[in-house]
């Protein structure tokens, strides 16, 4: 990367596009909530700065959820590909943002120690994957579709189809952990997890769309999914750091 | 405001978050390479210490699937990226800064393998005191809460901190303070996270 590198800080977060901390419907938030407001800060090169990846930490199918779990043949389900972009606030594209993701597998069951859900595990599938965007931020990788679940929430209560997504950009002020839905699920409008976001405006962004132009023929659907992460104002410090470029 | 797109809603990364950034927690083995609690190697510059600790929630119960990642200067108070143009300051490429780690599932201690990170710039020019930047998702966490680490050890530097002193409540300040202890050769700094109620650790909206 350049030496140039701008110290630049980035528009603040606005929290009416987030769930609030404390969302009661979703009961494990109640006791897990500040009660305090959050401080805010405004940025130095704590929050500027963020980890370097490098495609060399990363393996050959780390983004292909039906291969790198293989054992003895192919995992059971729908085959998909997901795919999109990371830009930034300002359409800016988001380069080299390690994105990694989390499922389960297509009977709605994870594949983790604590999960004792009666659906059996595919022994086929684990369930995680990671990349990195590229000079475009564009992502895409392949996996089977997820099931929903049951959670000891209301007694009744289902997780709708869903990827967990995780995004670590070019500053530490951008990480971000997100959930992706799937158009069309009927359990979406039901979801205290989901119906925790603030505006039906921002709900919409956490649904990806069926993308038949994108599908392979006989192989495999898909589905796009767009994230955006804060922007860098186009404005330097005011007071630059010691020693920055001019 | 037009042409300005809203960022992506957060969501919480739920019990099972160790499954994609943490697989060996959830009990499979699938990536060659792994990313860890160990920050340091052999050639790292700096004191070794080892951070230590537990986040309770508002009953003051441990919990007990939190995943923490940390970001930080080397000893030298630079960070490893670009943007960091403190040319006075050594870069160090036996350290990148990041680690990521698991409470664990029984005892809910959770700790890194670190060192102490020198000084960084802060915007105003002044220098910040040493701190580790935390962010903090878990099951009920609708969007990552980030704090800062500071060391009790470090009074004089802590008390000019810029970050530290727009705390207006002092009393506050205190739960951003690690201890230091020794256990034999290692250097343990502990810090608890209260994530409500009394003595509840302050949060930042950076």
């Amino acid at each position: 990367m350049k030496n140039d590198w701008p110290a630049r800080e980035l528009v603040h977060r606005d929290y009416r596009h987030h769930p609030p901390a404390l969302a009661p419907l979703y009961k494990t938030s109640i006791l897990r909530s500040p009660r305090n407001a959050l401080i805010s800060l405004q940025n130095s090169l704590s929050e500027i700065t963020a980890p370097v990846f490098t495609r060399q930490e990363l393996g050959p199918r780390d983004s292909d959820l039906i291969l790198n779990y293989a054992k003895d043949g192919l995992p059971i389900g729908e085959r998909i590909i997901v795919h999109g972009y990371v830009r930034d606030a300002f359409g800016q594209p988001v380069r080299n943002a390690l994105v990694e993701v989390w499922q389960a597998n297509a009977g709605g069951r994870y594949r983790h120690k604590k999960d004792q859900y009666l659906a059996p595990i595919d022994p086929n599938f684990g369930g995680c994957g990671r990349m990195l965007t590229d000079d475009n931020g564009y992502y895409c990788f392949r996996t089977i579709k997820p099931g929903p679940y049951p959670w000891r929430n209301q007694v009744s209560d289902w997780r709708p189809a869903h990827i967990h997504f995780s995004l670590s950009g070019e500053a530490f002020a951008q990480r971000l952990i997100t959930q992706m839905y799937f158009e069309g699920d009927p359990l979406v409008g039901r979801c205290p997890i989901l119906q925790s976001v603030g505006s039906e405006e921002a709900v919409r962004t956490l649904i990806a769309e069926l993308d038949t132009h994108s599908a392979i023929p006989l192989d495999c659907l898909a589905y796009r999914f767009d994230l955006v992460l804060r922007g860098h104002r186009a404005t330097w410090f005011e007071n630059r750091t010691q020693g920055a470029a001019s | 405001m037009k042409n300005y797109l809203p960022e992506t809603a957060s969501q919480t990364a739920g019990p099972y978050v160790h499954i994609g950034l943490a697989p060996h927690a959830a009990g499979f083995d699938i990536f060659e390479h792994n990313f860890s609690e160990v920050l340091t190697q052999p050639e790292t510059r700096g004191e070794r210490i080892t951070v230590e600790g537990c986040v309770y929630d508002g009953s003051g119960t441990p919990v007990r699937d939190v995943l923490i990642e940390v970001w930080q200067a080397n000893a030298a108070g630079r960070y490893q990226h670009p943007a960091d143009q403190q040319q006075d300051k050594p870069l160090d490429p036996a350290f990148r800064g990041w680690g990521r780690t698991c409470s664990d599932f029984d005892s809910g201690i959770w700790r890194f393998e670190t060192i102490k990170p020198g000084s960084v710039t802060g915007r105003d020019g002044r220098p910040m005191a040493p701190h580790l930047n935390l962010w903090i998702v878990a099951r009920g966490i609708n969007i990552g809460l980030n704090t800062r680490l500071y060391f009790a050890d470090e009074q004089a530097a802590n008390a000019r901190d810029p970050v530290l002193n727009l705390i207006e409540w002092e009393k506050r300040r205190n739960t951003l303070l690690a201890h230091r202890e020794q256990r034999g050769s290692e250097t343990v700094y502990r810090f608890d996270i209260v994530l409500q109620g009394e003595n509840e650790t302050v949060f930042f909206d950076v």
